[in-house]
């Protein structure tokens, strides 16, 4: 079964002094997410990415369109209860302590009262907030609210966790904590879709990722994929002061760095430049083979395809 | 229209039932009240009571009875319709400005569940305020009379009244707020609160009223809730009984009307996109 199935969801916000103008934040977004996975979600500021998880859980409602989260529709009361949600920016009541906070959301998820008082316990361990549970939120900084926001996300023990921007403001460990959260979350079977602009982050935890940008879903594909893309080329990293000429004619584009020397040449020459090296008796230290990064898939998404295009001129037709 | 969707969640033992979450909801909202300190109020409150009883002890013999009660309760009605407009107003929108209730209702909380608990939350908060300046007006009351007397039990059916006009209020508050800025529901709510208290002289004047400015003035004067009605504070002071026949009429008129009201603001809220 399908963790999440969007079928064409759609949002226009109304915008302008009398709410006429329609703004398209998504364009019919179609994805599926199976269970067990780890999605990202990416794209630049202002894209949808934040629109498509309100829409999901239920706090704007689409224009067209609909989604069944693992297996009912969204708008299913009993969906709810399976879910956890970190909204980017969390904020909570600041009347309350992080500990008061958890409970009463516990209460609100239908944790039984039996055992709620230690499940919150392990929970505020779990993201390192034990030392301040009894502190009023309206004291804790940003990187405290989103680890607080976690703990609640995944207070319930939700199968399925939306998480947007989950390593925004943190510190490094912090950040660490959180990959090491969702690989947990992973390891526990559990669904994780979560938006992010940090494309390290997403190529160290995401089965797939989809790309968004400007409401329109640009692309889909699964990291191992992406970033096993060859391009033919190796990289050699040896000990030299400057580049060996036998290396240049070969093809290589070298830069010398201290006294170490970075070339990438084609697949082909890979035997031929090992030999240059040995015939000048210099020291090689790694050759790796030149992979495409996510962030090269990431970019070559956002160019502007054709239907893009002529989409925009249309609307520059329009408005004129 | 809430049956139907509590069969669709009967499935679910998860869920867990929507009475508790409604409770649940309305005590977070009465210890934020408490937190923020609203019931600071009374020391206010204290404080003009027991000044006004000790003047009125000092200077008059008879009048001492009537000058309490009416100071008193009027304390009591105004005090509290303040912190019903202004919590009210801000009970669900401050919620979506400060957007905690994106973690509320991605949790199995239906949009009206979490209205309606508000609403308690806050009703429960102007009960327990209410309840305590009973206490100093039935003190004060004790220190010019020094003693009770049996009439002094109309005291307590006014202050129940007035409760009934909170709940009116808080939900008035509530509904404006679901659709206009904090404003704007505060300005309507207290201007509804001031007509109200004039009803039965509107629909006096609607009643000698001819043709079109008739009609109007029935019409705004049966729409209006009837804050007339829910003042027996002169009545009282004076002495006079209520009648149960009045009792039994303002309850059912304030819990009717309140549920009007919060029936419509869940009908507008529910349909709202957050921001
Ligand atoms: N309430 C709203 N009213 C009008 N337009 C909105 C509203 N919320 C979002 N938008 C618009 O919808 C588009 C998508 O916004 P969204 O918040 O989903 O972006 P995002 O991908 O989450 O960006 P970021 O990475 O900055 O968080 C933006 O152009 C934004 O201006
Ligand atoms: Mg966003």
């Amino acid at each position: 079964m399908a963790a999440i199935e969007i079928l064409d969801l759609e949002k226009s916000y109304l915008v302008g002094f009398w709410r006429k103008r329609p703004k398209l934040a998504l364009r019919s977004l179609r994805l599926t997410i199976e269970e067990g996975e780890v999605f990202g979600f990416l794209g630049p500021n202002g894209a949808g990415k934040t629109t498509t998880l309100k829409l999901l859980m239920g706090l704007v409602f689409p224009t067209a369109g609909s989604a069944r989260i693992l297996g009912l529709d969204m708008d299913d009361p009993r969906v709810k209860s399976q879910i956890g949600f970190l909204p980017e920016q969390p904020y909570f009541y600041d009347h309350l302590t992080a500990r008061e906070l958890l409970n009463y959301y516990g209460q609100l998820s239908g944790v039984p009262a039996k055992g709620r008082a230690a499940r919150v316990e392990q929970m505020l361990a779990r993201v390192g907030l034990s030392d301040s549970a009894g502190m009023q939120l309206r004291k804790f900084s940003k990187g405290m609210l989103q680890r607080l926001g976690l703990a609640q996300a995944i207070l319930h023990d939700p199968k399925l966790v939306f998480l947007d921007e989950p390593m925004s403001g943190l510190d490094p460990m912090g950040r660490r904590e959180v990959r090491d959260m969702i690989q947990e979350l992973r390891h526990e079977g559990k669904t994780v879709f979560f938006s992010t602009h940090i494309l390290s982050d997403a190529e160290a935890l995401c089965d797939r990722v989809g790309i968004i940008h400007q409401g329109e879903l640009r692309g889909v594909g699964a990291v191992a994929e992406v970033t096993s893309q060859k391009q033919g080329k190796v990289e050699i990293v040896f000990c030299a002061q400057a580049v060996p000429a036998g290396l240049t004619s070969l093809g290589a584009e070298a830069r010398v760095s201290g006294d170490m020397v970075n070339a990438v040449l084609p697949e082909e020459q890979q035997d031929a430049a090992l030999e240059v090296l040995r015939r000048e008796r210099l020291k090689l230290i790694s050759l790796t083979p030149v992979r495409r990064s996510l962030e090269e898939y990431y970019i070559q998404k956002l160019r502007p395809t054709e239907g893009q295009r002529e989409r925009e001129e249309d609307r520059k037709g329009v408005g004129a | 229209m809430n049956s139907g969707r509590r069969n669709a969640n009967a499935g679910n033992p998860n869920a867990g039932n929507a009475n508790a979450r409604i409770g649940y909801i309305a005590f977070n909202t009465f210890r934020e009240a408490v937190r923020d300190r609203v019931l600071y109020n009374l020391i206010a409150f204290a404080l003009l009571l027991s000044g006004a009883s000790i003047l009125v002890g000092e200077i008059s013999i008879d009048v001492e009875r009537l000058v309490v009660v009416n100071l008193g309760l009027t304390a009591v009605s105004l005090f509290g319709v303040v912190i019903a407009i202004f919590i009210g107003i801000g009970l669900v929108s401050k919620e979506i400005d400060k957007r905690t209730l994106y973690t509320v209702l991605s949790r199995p909380v239906r949009r009206w569940e979490f209205v309606v608990g508000k609403f308690f939350g806050l009703t429960g908060t102007l009960v327990v305020n209410t309840v305590l300046m009973a206490i100093g007006v039935l003190l004060a009351l004790l220190y010019v009379a020094h003693r009770f007397e049996k009439m002094d039990a109309w005291v307590l059916v006014a202050l129940y009244f007035i409760v009934l006009q909170f709940l009116i209020v808080c939900a008035l508050a509530l509904f404006f707020s679901s659709f206009s800025t904090p404003l704007m529901s505060a300005v309507f709510t207290f201007a509804l609160f001031v007509i109200g208290s004039l009803a039965e002289d509107l629909r006096g004047f609607a009643r000698i009223t001819q043709g079109v400015g008739g009609w109007i003035a029935t019409a705004v004067a049966y729409l209006v809730p009837n804050f007339s009605a829910l003042n027996v504070i002169s009545q009282v002071a004076h002495g006079d009984a209520v009648p149960g026949r009045l009792i039994l009429y303002n309850t059912l008129y304030a819990l009717l009307y309140s549920a009007m009201a919060i029936s419509g603001a869940v009908l507008i809220f529910q349909r709202r996109d957050l921001k």
